[in-house]
């Protein structure tokens, strides 16, 4: 065996492979979510003709383009990377795995950005109808791109449709794929977690902005705590009352789809809970730390989460348990034994060895012994995390709904921060659901599929799937140029959202906050929208 | 089989045309926009050529990388893992490239500004040459071992052709962006590229003739030396249409060339799709390289469908955005002003 170099390429591949996905994933679901909510917003303005829609429409217009070129520039790194670090991976399931890829790319990001730029330049040139076309054609293929690459990843969570040919992963049936029932429940699952990021984002920044109206004394409250909506003449008609219904409708509309969304991801959710028991024991016993065979759900679980201690972790104590709860997540019963991470442990060993293979294709790593238990301090918390975090925004949510009723916001400091507190928590939970997700499913990258039978061989490590021929160095190259990239341009992005959040709806419309004697003459062939 | 990892090959070329065609004029605008624009008018008046469609554009190298993925995973593993220095440096060049058109405008700053400027014109320059590097070593060949893995360390890949491919796709960026921007805009920039345009265009497309030459040779290809022919041809042509401030003419007579040229060199390559310089035994081809008949198959469907799609709307959005931009047009930067 080769002598290992202290760093392991693997190990960098894999960091950085989380990084740059955890990163995307801060900016897709709001680009899915909010997009599909301005398509909404603009439909209404193109229905009613009210003012307020139509500023609503180019405020929140504008945060998700800030927001959408972020999404475009990670993910270009997505499409390529798994060629550069995980070649062995690329070659083995390229067969099954690049198909959706190139059909997103084809099928969806096409229409998503050359529609996206007819709407950013197409105000006043094109017909209004067509105008409000291409948005709802841009967002409905985000929606589309999420389905196609949570195929792709649902297909190495459950691998479908597929034999072994020559080594290799091979479609024999494309049907099978494309409606893998993991794919089925993720899709649902991502899209509702990003109305619950998208209703939250409504939420904090029109609370901000009512919070604001009435310390600065514009809106004020009767006697029975009902709005009373002033005007601000200073800046234009950035603060008229227009303003106002700009940003309570905003925020109950936050609050509701926020609401709605989160009945969404529980349900969901709980199908997918139901799956990954048949599909991924071994992940749903991790994200439960659950040693031995049991039924209940375990609120708070103590002991050495962070070693695993390959085939015992007796050390794991339950401190608080819901009786059933598990079994009922499971089998929709209160009975049901969901097996242990002991129980399990065996069984893997006997289906998959206890070894990798002395084969060649694993490098320096054949023949070390494989540890079927995923990081339970991930699993674990990472599961409650996305749970805890979205339930809270939920929470949040139902508050400011309630709050509101009246028409306008408390004057309390305290419960701004909730506001902001529920505008950021599903941002975590959808980076906790991934990280359990992927992080679940090692040591493996493509996970075996215990139910389905005769495909059992098609699975594959991820010590066998990073680049053989790429050395420790040029990953940390990677790693580190990367990395600082996504840091400084995920400070230039918040600045800049910030920037236009406190220009309010007056940094989307320049035409409310001039002053009549600083109006040029607007000639037709002036752009309406220009860089 | 063979018919369908032909097939495959034929449509990646055409991928490949796409992009070059297309995001051609606009990676060379980008690299453009500190050396040719004067003022900061003219900068955005070069931005606003292309902002309504640089995105659109850039998503053929993104179906390229897919499709590639998709029909030729060996090849796609490869070549991607063999050039992991230098695409990394494409990338973060693509990143600060996207993310520059779309914060430019929103800084408040000159310094800012002028960041951002840098950002789309070395991001621009990095990617074209970055690009251009890649397909010709694909097509001239990368030390692989029998796995199709690199040996020979990180930098191993170097050589003259990858600097050839990159000057050949820089150069031609630029020539091509000349005469989108003959096409585009009216004044004073209309008049300077096409004068740039006249002067710089024979030479502007050696490199890019030099690497098709350059495959021809190696591969001792007789057949792709009609489409090398070809393009010579056109090469003066859009020569002579350039002096004589034939403006559309010359823009249709480089797409020509650009066909021709990519036509000649994968031609010249096929079956090869990376060759490898170890051993030609290595070597990864059509056939030992692509998916399986199957995929194929269902690819081809889904293309069918879908290519034809993306020409009628991509062409409908050129369609939409056809009036030339003048200094006039571009209405005065707005700042944000904070009301709270
Ligand atoms: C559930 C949704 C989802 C997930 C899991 C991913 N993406 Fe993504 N991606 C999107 C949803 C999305 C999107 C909503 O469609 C984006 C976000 C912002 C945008 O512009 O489009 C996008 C952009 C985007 C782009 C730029 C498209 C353009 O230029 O317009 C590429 C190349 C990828 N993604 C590729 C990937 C890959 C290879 C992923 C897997 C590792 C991935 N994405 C995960
Ligand atoms: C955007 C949402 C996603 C997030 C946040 C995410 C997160 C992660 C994380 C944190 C890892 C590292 C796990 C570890 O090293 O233990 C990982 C690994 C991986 N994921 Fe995802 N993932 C996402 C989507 C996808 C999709 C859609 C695919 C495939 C289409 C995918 C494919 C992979 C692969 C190939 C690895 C290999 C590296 C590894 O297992 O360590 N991921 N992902
Ligand atoms: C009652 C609440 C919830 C339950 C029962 C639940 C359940 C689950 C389960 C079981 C998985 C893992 C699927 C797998 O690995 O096969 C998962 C993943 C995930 N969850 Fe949740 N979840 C809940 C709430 C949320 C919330 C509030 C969000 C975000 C706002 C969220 C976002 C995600 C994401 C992004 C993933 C990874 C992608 C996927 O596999 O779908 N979840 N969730």
């Amino acid at each position: 065996m080769v002598e290992r170099s202290v760093v392991d390429p693997l190990e960098i591949a894999r960091w950085q492979f989380g990084i740059t996905t955890v990163y995307h994933f801060l900016m897709v679901p709001l680009t899915i979510g909010l997009g599909i909510v301005v398509a909404v917003m603009q439909t209404a303005w193109h229905r009613t003709g009210k003012d307020e829609y139509l500023r609503m429409t180019k405020f929140w217009g504008k945060l998700f383009l800030i927001n959408f070129i972020m999404g475009v520039a990670t993910g270009i790194v997505q499409e390529f990377q798994f060629g550069m670090a995980w070649s062995e991976y690329s070659r083995f399931v390229g067969d099954v795995f690049g198909a959706p890829l190139a059909m997103e790319a084809l099928l969806a990001f096409f229409v998503e950005s050359t529609f996206l730029g007819l709407w950013i330049f197409g105000w006043d040139r094109l017909p209004k109808r067509v105008h409000l076309a291409t948005i709802w054609c841009a967002t409905l293929a985000a929606t589309l791109s999420a389905y196609f690459i949570l195929v792709a990843n649902s297909w190495m969570q459950h691998p479908v449709g597929t034999e072994i040919v020559d080594g290799r992963a091979v479609m024999t049936d494309a049907w099978a794929v494309f409606t893998n029932n993991t794919a089925m429940v993720t899709f649902p699952h991502t899209i509702f977690g990003a109305f619950a990021v998208a209703g939250g984002f409504l939420l904090g920044i029109s609370w901000y902005h009512l919070y604001k109206r009435r310390s600065a004394g514009i809106d004020s409250v009767d006697a029975n705590g009902r709005v009373i909506i002033g005007e601000s003449a200073t800046l234009g008609k950035n603060r008229d009352k227009t303003d106002y219904n700009v940003w309570i409708k905003s925020l109950r509309i936050g609050s509701a789809v926020a609401l709605v969304s989160f009945l969404g991801v529980a349900f969901s959710g709980h199908a997918q809970a139901q799956l990954m028991f048949e599909q991924q024991p071994m992940k749903m016993a991790a994200a439960e730390a659950a040693c031995h065979d049991g039924t209940g759900f375990s609120v708070l679980s103590i002991g050495d989460l962070s070693s695993p201690g390959k085939t015992t972790c007796d050390d794991m104590v339950a401190v608080w348990e819901l009786p059933g709860l598990l079994s009922f997540l499971a089998h929709n019963d209160f009975t049901t034994e969901i097996k242990g991470v002991n129980t399990l442990v065996p069984e893997y060993q006997e289906k998959y060895g206890t070894h990798i293979p002395n084969d060649p294709m694993y490098g320096d790593r054949a023949g070390t012994e494989i540890d079927y238990v995923p990081v339970m301090a991930v699993t674990y918390w990472g599961f409650r995390l996305m749970i805890t975090l979205g339930g809270l925004s939920a929470v949040a949510a139902g508050v400011a709904l309630w709050l509101t009723r009246k028409g306008t916001v408390p004057q309390s400091k305290w419960l701004s921060r909730l506001a902001l507190f529920g505008m950021l928590a599903p941002f975590g939970a959808n980076s906790a659901g991934w990280i359990f997700t992927e992080m679940g499913r090692q040591p493996f990258v493509v996970a075996p599929n215990p139910s389905f039978e005769g495909i059992d061989q098609v699975f594959m490590y991820t010590a066998a799937a990073v680049s053989p021929g790429v050395s420790a160095g040029e990953m940390l190259f990677s790693l580190i140029a990367l990395t600082l990239v996504y840091a400084v341009l995920l400070v230039v992005e918040v600045v800049l959202l910030t920037r236009y959040i406190r220009g309010g709806v007056g940094s989307a419309m320049p035409e409310l906050t001039e002053h009549p004697d600083d109006k040029h003459k607007k000639d037709d062939d002036v752009l309406s929208f220009a860089y | 089989m063979d018919f369908l990892p032909t097939l495959w090959f034929i449509l990646i070329a055409v991928l490949w045309i796409g992009y070059l065609f297309l995001e051609g004029f606009d990676l060379g605008v980008g690299m453009l926009m500190k050396t040719f624009a004067k003022n900061d008018k003219q900068r955005r008046v070069l931005l606003n050529t292309v902002g309504p469609v640089w995105d659109g554009n850039e998503v053929w190298l993104l179906t390229a990388g897919g499709a590639t993925f998709a029909a030729f995973p060996y090849w796609y593993a490869s070549l991607f893992s063999a050039l992991y220095v230098p695409l990394v440096l494409v990338l973060i060049a693509l990143i600060f490239r996207a993310v520059s058109f779309e914060y430019r405008g929103k800084s408040r700053t000159e310094a800012a500004r002028n960041f951002w400027d840098w950002a789309i014109a070395l991001g621009s320059f990095v990617a074209a040459f970055g690009v251009g590097a890649m397909l010709a070593l694909s097509t001239t060949g990368l030390p692989l071992n029998a796995n199709g893995d690199r040996v020979g360390g990180a930098f191993s890949w170097f050589n003259m052709y990858a600097v050839l491919g990159g000057l050949g796709v820089v150069a031609f960026c630029l020539i091509h962006a000349l005469a989108f921007l003959t096409l585009k805009t009216d004044g004073d920039i209309r008049v300077r590229a096409g004068k740039l345009l006249a002067r710089w265009l024979p030479v502007a497309l050696l490199p890019l003739a030099g690497w098709a030459i350059a495959v021809v040779i190696l591969n001792a290809s007789g057949i792709a030396l009609i489409p090398l022919a070809l393009a010579v041809i056109v090469l003066l042509f859009a020569w002579k249409a350039a002096t004589k401030n034939r403006e559309v003419r010359t823009f249709i007579a480089l797409g020509v060339f650009l066909i021709a040229g990519v036509a000649t060199i994968f031609i010249a390559a096929y079956p090869n799709v990376l060759p490898s310089t170890i051993d030609a035994a290595y070597n990864l081809t059509v056939f030992n390289a692509s998916s399986t008949p199957y995929t194929l198959k269902l690819m081809s469907i889904v293309a069918a469908f879908g290519v034809p799609m993306v020409l009628a709307y991509q062409s409908w959005s050129y369609w939409v955005f056809r009036k030339r931009i003048k200094e006039s047009h571009i209405p005065e930067a707005h700042v944000v002003q904070s009301i709270v």
